[in-house]
């Protein structure tokens, strides 16, 4: 039989669909059907100055703005070769981990509201509502951010954003510990996941799975420690690595990374350095509000910014950042106008949605819930 | 940081074990080395071989294939130029090839023999540009309709209004 599971199906995460033949309880075969939600964001960034581009980044993973932004912000400023100074770095990775915060809780509440843990999720909206409430502190925003600029941050975070995230970091492993004592021992939780979904790591080679979906089949790759960006090589983190490739290993995976992040965000707290959150790039960066009023220099270059836009020299880079999914990459390529001649992401959840039919065939149409939940798709993501 | 002027001379290159891999099976048409990224360009017909080259010789050992793209370069011919990018894990290090493909014939070989994974990618690329890849098993619409016409990331395809 041909169960059509989606698009609107609320375990899909989205507008999923999938195609799946059935042998009674038995999964035959899984096709996936995307395109959905696809809104051609490729093209539009080619009409778009380069600054223009970054709203439109938050749009394709809206679980995680920040991320999108710094990935695009950094192949624009390699393009550039523009430096950015410490502060921003920093500033980038402590909202990049607790945007990875933000991204984990609304999955590990959405996955075990799928498996029928209904307490779980209202936990973990809780946090991300105290995280959302730093967004809108930080960047006006609670969702679709847009902090993030080529070359550095918007603006200087507001004195209240500091003691917020300080008043989150510090509570946060208690909540995580809570949410462990739902879900860790929960028999039910552990009969639903161990043993479900499983993947080899030599699968997730070939299908081009990344992320902890990769590394819950035991492929010790993270891009922030193995090939760092934005200053992440002065951070000490561990990279959670399981060898079971189950639904309940990536659960304790994604776990522990809550827990690492919230040492990073501790780390970039402590260790801020001073200094300014805009690199010194006058034809590049827009000019503070106040030069920009008494100083004609200033002037000049806000208007020139903002009516034609900055020219990138001709040439092309690829930046990939670790995302809360996977590896995260940008193409972009500059004909030495103010437009991008094309910019490509490289989604992760679009290599790791291939993984999902070698995951559920043979099982029970019951584990194609836990497995969808379990590889943490974005369909923004995924269609763009 | 000032720009530092590409480097486009193979000769130069020839450090890179990527570079003198290909090279050794005759295989480079062209090299850069533009702001620490490594690009070589092949012949369409010789993609999968120096991707199979690249991935299996000790020396390089490029194991998983990050990505494809495709850029339409209209009006200059050869049309389109299909870009891949390459990762080593155990090397940490990145390269990307890229492979011209004709406006006439805008077809290059499938690389589902080496990494199933490139399915999803390539049907993408098939979509939004029209690049049909030889082999591939189920070369279909992914992301625009099935019944849809043309292929919008084309540069002739308008950005707004209507075809």
């Amino acid at each position: 039989m041909i169960l059509n599971m989606g698009p609107q199906h609320p375990s899909t995460h989205g507008v999923l669909r999938l195609l799946l033949e059935i042998d009674g309880e038995t999964v035959v075969k899984c096709i996936p059907d995307i395109g959905y939600l696809h809104t051609g964001i490729e093209k539009t960034c080619e009409a778009k100055f380069y600054q223009q581009v970054v709203p439109l980044t938050d749009r394709i993973d809206y679980l995680c703005p920040m991320t999108n932004n710094l990935a695009y912000c950094l192949a624009v400023e390699k393009l550039l070769q523009l430096e950015i100074p410490p502060k921003a770095q920093f500033i980038r990775v402590l909202l990049n981990e607790l945007t990875r915060i933000n991204s984990h809780l609304v999955w590990l509440g959405t996955h075990a509201l799928d498996i029928g843990a209904m307490t779980v999720f209202l936990y973990c909206f809780r946090e991300r509502e105290q995280l959302l409430r730093i967004f809108e502190n930080v960047a006006g925003q609670r969702m679709m951010t847009s902090y993030f600029r080529i070359g550095g941050v918007s603006l200087e975070p507001p004195i209240d954003f500091w003691k917020k995230t300080k008043d989150f970091i510090d509570k946060f492993p208690e909540r995580v510990d809570e949410y462990e004592g739902l879900l860790t021992q929960n028999p039910i939780w552990v009969e639903r996941t161990r043993g479900v979904a499983h993947i080899t790591a030599e699968d997730c080679i070939a299908l081009g799975a990344t992320g902890p979906t990769a590394r819950g089949s035991g492929i010790d790759w993270d891009l922030r420690r193995d090939m760092p960006y934005s200053s992440y090589e002065k951070f000490k983190f561990k990279v959670p690595v399981s060898k079971d490739g189950d639904v309940y290993a990536r659960y304790l995976l994604r776990v522990q990374e809550l827990r690492e992040s919230n040492g990073i965000v501790r780390q970039a707290f402590d260790g801020m350095p001073e200094g300014p959150v805009r690199s010194d790039a006058p034809k590049v960066v827009l000019p503070d509000r106040e030069k920009m009023k008494t100083q004609m220099e200033a002037l000049i270059y806000h208007f020139k910014i903002v009516t034609e836009g900055f020219q990138v020299p001709a040439g092309e880079v690829y930046q990939g950042i670790e995302s809360p999914r996977g590896e995260m990459g940008y193409y972009v390529r500059s004909d030495g106008t103010a437009k991008p001649y094309r910019v490509h992401m490289r989604s992760a959840c679009l290599a790791n949605l291939q993984v999902l039919e070698k995951m559920v065939v043979g099982r029970l149409l019951a584990d194609v819930v836990a497995a969808i939940g379990s590889i943490d798709i974005v369909l923004g993501e995924i269609d763009r | 940081m000032p720009l530092q002027p590409a480097i486009t001379d193979v000769a130069q290159l020839k450090d890179s074990p990527a570079v003198s891999a290909l090279q050794s099976a005759g295989l480079v048409e062209g090299a850069k080395f533009d702001r620490d990224e490594l690009t070589i360009y092949v012949d369409r017909a010789a993609i999968r071989q120096a991707c199979e080259i690249l991935r299996d010789r000790p020396e390089t050992r490029f194991n998983f294939l990050s990505d494809i793209t495709c850029v339409d370069v209209f009006p200059s011919e050869p049309r389109f130029e299909v870009i891949y990018h390459l990762l080593s894990h155990s090397q940490k290090d990145r390269v990307r090839l890229i492979a011209r493909v004709p406006g006439g014939d805008p077809s290059i070989e499938s690389l589902m023999g080496l990494w199933p994974g490139v399915n999803f990618f390539e049907r993408e690329v098939f979509d939004l540009f029209g690049v049909r890849f030889l082999g591939h098993p189920n070369l279909r619409r992914i992301q625009m309709p099935e019944e849809w016409e043309g292929h919008p990331l084309r540069k002739d395809y308008p950005v707004e209004g209507y075809r």
